[in-house]
C-alpha cells in the first residue's frame, strides 16, 4: 500500500515538473474561493457546462450517422431515430439540450443583470460571455438546418435572405453565404462543417476564456460586494469559500435537478409541444412548398419579432442586430455604482422588470404571424426593450440607492 | 395599405370567431381520433388495415415489415400471412407498389409517405380526413373532403363508410368592408350506406390512425417506459447530492 502510494506520489511530481496540472486544479478549483451567499441564480454557469457537455457527446454520437446531403439528410435523421441503437435517445438530448441550452443561458444573462456582474471590474467577462451568446445563436442557427425538414429549409431561406437587404453588396453576400442562388446542398454541407468544426472549437475556446476571465477578477454575488476586499491572515477572502468542496457539491445538486426536468422533457414530451421540434419539420425540405407560417425556433424569436416590428426589411435586421449588439455596451450604459438589484432603487426594478416582460413578450411574438394585433404589441415591446438599454444611462446616474453592507448577507442553514 | 390589411385580418379573426361560438352544424374541426398507443389489439387491427386499404399507393419507407411485427407481437408468419401480400422479405421497408410517375399522372400527384404524417399533421387531422369526404360532381374524383379541401385523393373507404353529401348553408358575413354570402358547412348526409355502421367505421379509423401515429415514432412507448426509471434514478441521485451538500456545507457560518 504505501509502496503503491509512493510510486503514485513519485508518478504525480514527474508530471508537476512538467505540467501544471494540479497548479490548475488549485487555482481554478480547490483553492479558488468564490463568495458563500451565492443562490439559486448561480447554478446556471455550471449547468450551461453541463449542457456544453451533452451537446459535444451527442453531438459526436449523431454525427456518426448523419449525412449532410440534401438528398439523404432527413433520411439519416430518420435512420438515427428508428434503426441506430439508441439513437432516438441521442437525437433528442441534441435536440432537446439546443432548446435547455438557450434557457440555461438566457437565466445566467438575466442574473448578470439582476446583481450587475458585467459592472467593474467584469466587463471583459460580460463581453466574452456575449460572444458565447452569439456563437451560440450561429451554433443554433446551423443546427437547425442540418436535419433538412422544410422548416429547417425555409427558416434557412428567410435568415440568409435577411443579409440580401444590405444595399449594393446584398444579394452576393447571400449568395456567398449560401455558396448558391437559394439554400442547397452546398449551403448544407458548409453548414454543417461550421455546427460540427468551427463554431464548437470557438466555442469551447471563449468558454475557456470567459473562466479564465471570470477567476482573474473573482466571481459577483447577490449582494454585489467585493469579497477581495476583507481578507483573512492568510489572504483568503473572508466571505470565500474554496470552490471544491462547496460548490462542486452545490452545483452537483443543481445539475442533479436540472437533469430530472431536462430528461423529463426528453423522454416524455421531445417536440415540446411543437417548440423544441416544430411539426412542418417532420416533413422533408421542399423548395416548392412554403410553409403556412415561417418562424423559427422559439429562442430566436424576440429578434425575429423585432426584425417583423419595423416595416422595412433592411431596417428591421438592423435593428434586430443592434437589439443583440446593444448588450454588449452595458457594462457602460449603466451609470449606477451599486451592483446588485438588492440595493438599487425602484426605477432599475421597474426598467429592469419592463425589459423581461417585453424579452418574453417577444418571445411570444415572433412566434405568431406578423399580422393586426400582434405587430402593435411587437412595435410597443420593441420600444420598451430599447429604452431599458438607450435609457440606461439617464435613469441609472439619478437613481436612489441603498447602502451597501460591508460583508455579504449569509445565513447559514440549520 | 398595412392598416387595411391588419384590420381586414382582425375582422375575418373575429368573423370566425363569431361562427365557431354560434356552433350551428357540426363542428367536425373538433373531432378528435382519441387513440392509444399502448393497445396493441388497435396497432395490429391498424396495420391490417392500413396494408388493405393504404398501402396501394401510400408508403412508409422508414418502416420494415420486421419492425412492425416486432413491435406488435406479431410473429413472422403472421406478419407474413396479414401484413405482406406482393412478395416482400420481412426486412423490407414497407414500400407501396405504384409508380410514382404513374401515380402522378393518374392523380395529379403522387400519394405522399406516411411514415411521419403523424407526427407533422396530428393524428386529428388525418382522423378527421379520413371522416369529411363528400360528393362533389366538379372533381375527377368525384369527392372533395372537409379536412383537405381539393383533395387529389379519392374516398378508398367509401365502400365502408358509404357516401355522404355534405349540405352547406350560405351565411352572411361581414369582410373587407362589406356584406358577402359564403358557404358554411352545416351537416353531413348519408346518400347510401356503406358496409360498416357509423361506429364500426369510427373505430376502423381511428385504428388507422393509431396504427400512424405508432410508425410515425415506433420508440414511444418503450422511451416513456424507460423515462420512468431513469426520472426515478436521478431523483434518488440528487437526493443523495443534497444529502452529501447539507453535510460538507455544515462547517460554513
Amino acid at each position: 500500500m504505501a509502496a503503491n502510494g509512493g510510486r503514485f506520489a513519485a508518478l504525480s511530481r514527474w508530471f508537476d515538473e512538467r505540467f501544471p496540472g494540479h497548479k490548475l486544479i488549485r487555482e481554478h478549483v480547490s483553492e479558488y474561493y468564490a463568495p458563500k451567499n451565492f443562490n439559486f441564480w448561480y447554478y446556471f454557469g455550471s449547468l450551461a457546462l453541463v449542457v456544453l457537455v451533452i451537446q459535444i457527446v451527442s453531438g459526436i454520437f449523431l454525427a456518426m450517422s448523419y449525412t449532410p446531403s440534401d438528398t439523404e439528410a432527413f433520411q439519416s435523421i430518420e435512420y438515427i431515430m428508428r434503426e441506430v441503437e439508441w439513437g432516438w435517445l441521442i437525437r433528442y438530448l441534441h435536440s432537446t439540450g439546443a432548446s435547455a441550452f438557450f434557457v440555461v443561458i438566457y437565466l445566467h444573462m438575466f442574473r448578470a443583470l439582476l446583481y450587475g456582474s458585467y459592472k467593474y471590474p467584469r466587463e471583459l467577462v460580460w463581453i466574452i460571455g456575449m460572444l458565447i451568446y452569439v456563437a451560440l445563436m450561429a451554433e443554433g442557427f446551423f443546427g437547425y438546418v442540418l436535419p433538412w425538414g422544410n422548416m429547417s429549409y425555409w427558416g434557412a431561406q428567410v435568415i440568409v435572405s435577411l443579409f440580401s437587404a444590405i444595399p449594393g453588396i446584398g444579394d452576393g453576400l447571400a449568395e456567398w453565404i449560401r455558396g448558391d442562388y437559394s439554400i442547397s446542398d452546398i449551403t448544407l454541407n458548409r453548414f454543417f462543417a461550421l455546427h460540427v468544426v468551427a463554431v464548437p472549437l470557438l466555442l469551447v475556446f471563449l468558454v475557456v476564456a470567459h473562466i479564465l476571465a471570470l477567476h482573474e477578477v473573482g466571481s459577483n454575488n447577490p449582494d454585489g460586494v467585493e469579497i477581495k476586499e476583507r481578507k483573512n491572515p492568510d489572504g483568503t477572502p473572508l466571505d470565500g469559500i474554496p470552490f471544491h468542496p462547496y460548490y462542486t457539491y452545490k452545483d452537483l445538486v443543481g445539475t442533479g435537478v436540472f437533469l430530472i426536468l431536462f430528461c423529463g422533457i426528453v423522454f416524455f414530451e421531445p417536440t415540446f409541444g411543437g417548440l423544441f421540434l416544430e411539426h412542418p419539420n417532420f416533413e422533408p425540405a421542399n423548395p416548392l412548398n412554403t410553409p403556412e407560417h415561417i418562424a423559427p425556433v422559439w429562442y430566436f424569436t424576440p429578434y425575429y419579432a423585432i426584425l417583423r416590428a419595423v416595416p422595412d426589411k433592411l431596417a428591421g435586421a438592423l435593428l434586430m442586430g443592434f437589439a443583440i449588439l446593444v448588450f454588449f455596451f452595458l457594462p457602460w450604459l449603466d451609470r449606477c455604482k451599486v451592483k446588485s438589484i438588492r440595493y438599487r432603487g425602484w426605477v432599475y426594478k421597474a426598467f429592469l422588470t419592463a425589459f423581461a416582460v417585453s424579452f418574453l413578450a417577444l418571445m411570444y411574438l415572433g412566434l405568431q404571424p406578423a399580422q393586426g394585433i400582434y405587430v402593435t404589441f411587437a412595435r410597443i415591446f420593441t420600444v420598451i426593450y430599447f429604452a431599458f438599454f438607450l435609457l440606461m444611462p439617464i435613469y441609472t446616474r439619478y437613481e436612489k440607492t441603498k447602502t451597501v453592507p460591508d460583508r455579504v448577507t449569509f445565513h447559514a442553514h440549520a | 395599405m398595412r392598416m387595411r390589411r391588419a384590420a381586414f385580418v382582425l375582422l375575418t379573426l373575429m368573423a370566425s370567431a363569431a361562427v365557431a361560438s354560434e356552433g350551428g352544424g357540426e363542428s367536425w374541426q373538433k373531432w378528435v381520433a382519441d387513440t392509444d398507443i399502448t393497445s396493441t389489439a388497435s396497432l395490429q387491427r391498424g396495420a391490417r388495415n392500413f396494408v388493405n386499404y393504404c398501402l396501394g399507393c401510400h408508403s412508409l419507407q422508414y418502416v420494415r415489415f420486421s419492425q412492425v411485427g416486432e413491435d406488435l407481437g406479431l410473429t413472422e408468419e403472421q406478419v407474413k400471412a396479414n401484413l405482406m401480400f406482393t412478395g416482400e422479405r420481412p426486412q423490407d421497408y414497407m414500400l407501396s407498389t405504384m409508380p410514382p410517375a404513374d401515380a402522378e399522372r393518374w392523380f395529379g400527384r403522387a400519394p405522399p409517405d406516411l411514415s411521419l404524417v403523424a407526427r407533422a399533421k396530428g393524428g386529428d387531422h388525418v382522423y378527421r380526413f379520413l371522416k369529411t369526404f363528400y360528393l362533389d360532381e366538379s372533381k375527377p374524383t368525384g369527392v372533395n373532403n372537409l379536412a383537405l379541401e381539393n383533395a387529389a385523393m379519392p374516398h378508398v373507404l367509401a365502400d365502408l363508410q358509404g357516401v355522404q353529401k355534405a349540405v352547406f348553408v350560405l351565411e352572411k358575413q361581414h369582410e373587407g368592408g362589406q356584406d358577402k354570402m359564403l358557404r358554411r358547412f352545416d351537416h353531413f348526409e348519408q346518400v347510401s350506406p356503406g358496409r360498416l355502421s357509423e361506429e364500426e367505421y369510427n373505430a376502423f379509423v381511428k385504428d388507422i390512425v393509431n396504427f400512424l401515429d405508432y410508425v410515425s415514432e415506433p420508440v414511444r412507448v418503450e422511451r416513456e417506459s424507460l423515462g420512468i426509471w431513469v426520472i426515478l434514478f436521478l431523483l434518488v441521485f440528487t437526493g443523495f447530492a443534497w444529502a452529501l451538500k447539507k453535510e460538507i456545507w455544515k462547517d460554513v457560518h
